[in-house]
């Protein structure tokens, strides 16, 4: 029997339906109880319903984290909203919470009143114990300012495969899809987006798709009849733009917008990368299109994956190398090499919590120091940041643009919080993009020197080995302006080194001047930059909200910054800096523009910034 | 299995010595065995009939990274132990380029040995020439990893503690397709061995016995020595028997696992008792004992050891692009970004 065809479009149709401006959703559970799936599947259905949304998975480093710990609980925030969406959302107005842990976990981020949907057969004394629990809260009193469901998921996802000859462990593997439907129905949303990724899915298995569509209806079918609520929710879709839109994590959309830079540029991409967490999805996701002439390279460690990638630079590919903060310091000495040879190259810095390992899977803002000065020698790179999961596509362009174009190495800092998270992206064409037109040599050009520069710029020519009449050698050593013969001349050497650093600072000519958001001038300004940008955004719509004439700058372009700087920050009384880390970005403010007094806001806690956080601080 | 790389362009005009010696002033010091692999070097380059454009030089860090600046070719100098990663970006980057790497052994198997295994491992395509002195040269004589065992350097001067590597088994062990070894005092067969070795389709490593005559002088001679040379090297061509000695009347034979070295009519030794070399043996294990062998109970072997046919990694990421562009929707960036599951709002 289909459970399936008891559901009637009229039982749907005598719910009350509650309207809601946004959702915050979190699903919690064991790691490797599904959860990350469920919360994409989850955001995929309400993105195919038209909302708005942005998703924040925060998991444990460990593949497999000790059972029913704390330590050991895997979340996947999603909000969804009928508005713009600009953050992953403060605190959750729906909790599920699949074991004890994960309830004890999430509990202090749940907004009272809140519906929490437990998996009731989890909350057995050991689980209740190992998540610290001396009485069960189910029964105990303790979430009585809480609507709390009950739902037996592990007995009922056995019931639902009751027929299926595959073993109890296989079973209970659907767990997840249980919950999923129970919210699916919460939220008024079909199964259809689900059916649709698990036929995809298990298209090789088709009994695997079965059995989960099985326990899938099984769990909205449950909470249909079982009147686990009296009313359903409905987020009305959002006004969006025209056009079309994906649901995608910042780390796939730096590699698409690294795609659309090679085409646009006529360069084919060369990756050299080495597996980090949270960086190695832009690898995966390039190495998928060989059909687009990319390649990539994984090689033996960080330095042969940056070196890979300089020698590809040399022979003229969009070279790219991808890592997080402990590869990003072991590429180091290298990054100092392609600053000398002047060639183009993009690291990409998907910033963790540190130093050292730190927090591999936590997100953080504190590499940027490392991007400014973390080189021997006077060793400027430019450096730009990514502000949102969308954003990543037009950063990792831009990107490609000025390494390619200014003949010298760009730092892109992305941050675990928008590689992995998501956000409604909207399709752009390629042909939109602005054109990227690198210096390439002519062949046999008789005026041609190594390090003859562009008198404007200071940008000097890519000549590729394979060119005639271009026979010349880059490398490590000083070189002398113009011919490119090893020197040591101290002159030279000066002469050689402001060129590099004012051919960086020019860059400033040829990027948009930096805007602001709300008020123009006023009481507050605002900064930020890269992964933060929602929240503080947020914030500054709540000071305006309660009076405060307030602007908000979100850098972008850090290395060089943008030429109206100063004036802009003339325009407020007051300029607080906001960033995940205890400074840094302030700490450079301070040095180039010291005639400005700031105020900071900072967290290092390896999680975003909550909107109250920042409004709360901003009234000392 | 010795092939030029059709991927390469050939020259249209024939090309000498001279087309490959550059302007630069060679600062190498006098007599040091640098100056007879640059000759040859430069040598076998136009030998190849590769237009001169198409060559690209690559060093690490040490003396014999100064080579590129010595060559008329497009080069590139880069930073310690890091040619071998930055030789194998650029051929899998461009295959129409031959890549040559000038490595010593601090370069090659201190700092860079990761990258100097996983090349040889990949096999991407390129020679890599390796100027083993058993010294750091350009620190002023520190030892090496290939630095005999108590030898006494300046940051060993009570000798040193640590056995050495012998190039040959990181190269085989990497599963290495082209070893060879020679000496830098015998200027035609380090030519026809480099040319040799550039004509292997894979990552050709070759070793040569390079004497640094400031800080490690003679360390090859009780090899290379014109001598002890007859009684001391074995040179190896495929197919012949492993002899050796003035009148050849010395070989190697195999007894039991171990290698030994038989009189051609003592003990009724006979021709047919010795090894015959076999360098294109896919097993690589009687190539490695013979790479191993050294004075004083052993001559040393020198010549082609090791060169078996396997696919290079920058030709098999040719064929998966190919592939790949001919069965696959995603034609370009736009196909890409308008495919998965998109949400068209009207």
């Amino acid at each position: 029997m289909c459970i399936f065809a008891l559901i009637k479009k009229s039982d749907m149709m005598n719910k009350n339906v509650i309207n809601l401006n946004d959702v915050v959703i979190k699903f919690a559970g064991d790691s490797g109880d599904g959860m990350q799936l469920t919360g994409t599947l989850f955001s995929e259905a309400a993105a195919k319903s038209g909302n708005d949304l942005a998703t924040f998975p925060d998991y444990p480093a460990e593949i497999r984290a000790p059972q029913n710990t704390v330590s050991g609980v895997s979340g996947f925030q999603v909000h969804i909203g009928k508005n713009k969406i600009h953050t992953s959302g403060d605190r959750y107005d729906v909790l599920v919470a699949m074991n004890p842990a994960s309830l004890n976990a999430n509990l202090k981020n749940t907004k009272r009143g809140a519906t929490i949907i437990t998996n009731v057969d989890a909350f057995d004394e050991n689980a209740l114990t190992k998540a610290g629990y001396s009485s069960n809260p189910l029964d105990d009193g303790s979430l009585e300012s809480y609507s709390v469901i009950k739902a037996p998921v592990s007995s009922m996802t056995r019931e639902a495969l009751a027929n299926s000859d595959i073993d109890l462990k296989s079973k209970d593997k659907s767990r997840n899809m249980f919950a999923l439907g129970i919210i699916l129905y919460l939220f008024n949303k079909t199964l259809d987006s689900t059916f649709e990724y698990l036929d995809a899915k298990f298209g090789k298995k088709p009994d695997v798709a079965k059995n989960n569509k099985l326990v899938l209806e099984a769990g909205y079918s449950y909470a249909l009849h079982a009147e686990i609520t009296l009313s359903t929710l409905h987020v009305a879709p959002a006004q969006l733009a025209k056009g079309k839109y994906r649901n995608v994590i910042g780390n796939v959309t730096t590699a698409w917008g690294f795609m659309a830079a090679s085409e646009r540029s006529g360069r084919p991409i060369f990756l050299g990368s080495y597996p980090i967490t949270p960086a190695t999805d832009i690898l995966v996701e390039l190495a998928k299109y060989k059909s687009l002439g990319v390649k990539t390279f994984q090689a033996e460690d960080e330095i042969a994956g940056i070196c890979s990638a300089i020698g590809a630079s040399f022979t003229g590919s969009l070279a790219l190398t991808t890592t997080s903060g402990p590869g990003f310091s072991l590429k180091s000495e290298a990054i100092g090499l392609a600053v000398i040879t002047e060639l183009p190259l993009v690291i990409v810095n998907v910033q963790r919590s540190g130093p050292s390992t730190g927090m591999p899977t936590k997100s953080e803002q504190s590499d940027l120091y490392q991007a400014l000065y973390g080189r021997n020698g006077e060793c400027p790179c430019i450096v730009i940041a990514a502000s949102s999961p969308s954003d990543c596509f037009y950063t990792a362009y831009e990107a490609a643009k000025l390494a390619l174009e200014h003949m010298t190495p760009v730092i892109l800092l992305s941050d675990g919080y928008i590689a992995n998270g998501s956000q409604l992206f909207k399709i752009p064409s390629v042909k939109d993009l602005p054109p990227i037109t690198p210096p390439v040599a002519q062949a046999s050009d008789p005026e041609y020197l190594p390090y003859r520069r562009n008198p404007e710029t200071f940008v000097r020519q890519w000549a590729l080995p394979g060119t005639p009449g271009l026979l010349h050698r880059v490398g490590g050593l000083e070189k002398t302006d113009g011919k490119g013969a090893v020197s040591t001349d101290g002159l030279n050497h000066e002469k050689m080194v402001q060129y590099r650093n004012q051919k960086v600072q020019k860059v400033a000519d040829f990027i948009p001047k930096q805007e602001t958001e709300g008020d123009a001038t006023g009481d507050l300004l605002l900064v930020s930059w890269g992964g933060t940008y929602g929240f503080v955004h947020a914030a500054a719509e709540v000071m305006r909200e309660k009076g405060v004439k307030t602007g908000h700058a979100h850098f972008k372009h850090i290395m060089p910054l943008p030429k109206n700087t100063a004036e802009l920050f003339g325009k407020y009384k007051r300029i607080v800096v906001c960033e995940l880390n205890n400074g840094q970005f302030v700490n450079y403010l301070r040095a180039i523009h010291p005639q400005f007094s700031y105020e900071q806001i900072n967290k290092v806690q390896g999680q975003p910034f909550l909107v109250e956080e920042i409004v709360e601080q901003l009234k000392k | 299995m010795n092939n030029i790389d059709e991927r390469i362009p050939k020259s249209d005009v024939v090309l000498s010595k001279s087309d490959f010696v550059s302007d630069q002033m060679v600062k190498w010091c006098p007599g040091c065995g640098n100056h007879a692999i640059l000759s040859a070097v430069t040598q076998v380059l136009p030998q190849l009939g590769y237009k001169k454009e198409n060559y690209v030089v690559v060093s690490g860090i040490g003396c014999s990274s100064r080579f590129p600046y010595y060559v008329s070719t497009y080069g590139f100098h880069s930073i310690h132990g890091r040619a071998a990663a930055i030789a194998s970006g650029m051929k899998i980057a461009n295959p129409a380029l031959s890549v040559w790497v000038n490595t010593g052994d601090g370069d090659s198997m201190a700092i860079g040995g990761n990258h100097f295994i996983h090349a040889i491992r990949r096999n991407v395509d390129m020679t890599i020439i390796l100027f083993n002195n058993r010294i750091y040269g350009l620190t002023k004589g520190q030892f090496s990893p290939t630095t005999p065992t108590g030898s006494v350097t300046k940051t060993s001067p009570y000798g040193t503690l640590e056995a050495p590597f012998n190039p040959s088994d990181l190269v085989m062990g990497a599963q290495g397709t082209f070893f060879a070894r020679v000496a830098d005092n015998q200027p035609k067969h380090l030519a026809e061995v480099l040319h040799e070795a550039a004509l292997h389709r894979g990552t050709a490593v070759v070793e040569t016995l390079q004497n640094c005559v400031i800080f490690a002088d003679k360390t090859h001679a009780q090899v290379t020595g014109k001598d002890v040379r007859d009684d001391n090297q074995l040179v190896l061509e495929a197919g012949k028997p492993l002899l050796f000695g003035k009148d050849k009347n010395k070989g190697i034979r195999l007894n039991g696992l171990r290698l030994e070295v038989a009189e051609i009519g003592k003990n009724g030794v006979t021709a047919d008792d010795i090894l015959i070399h076999n360098p294109s043996e896919p097993d690589p294990t009687l190539q490695m004992m013979i790479a191993k062998m050294s004075p004083p109970h052993f001559p040393m072997a020198v010549g082609v050891i090791r060169s078996v046919e396997a696919p290079t990694f920058d030709r098999l990421t040719e064929e998966q692009i190919n592939e790949q562009k001919a069965k696959s929707p995603i034609r370009c960036v736009d196909d890409l970004l308008n495919s998965g599951d998109i949400i068209e709002i009207r």
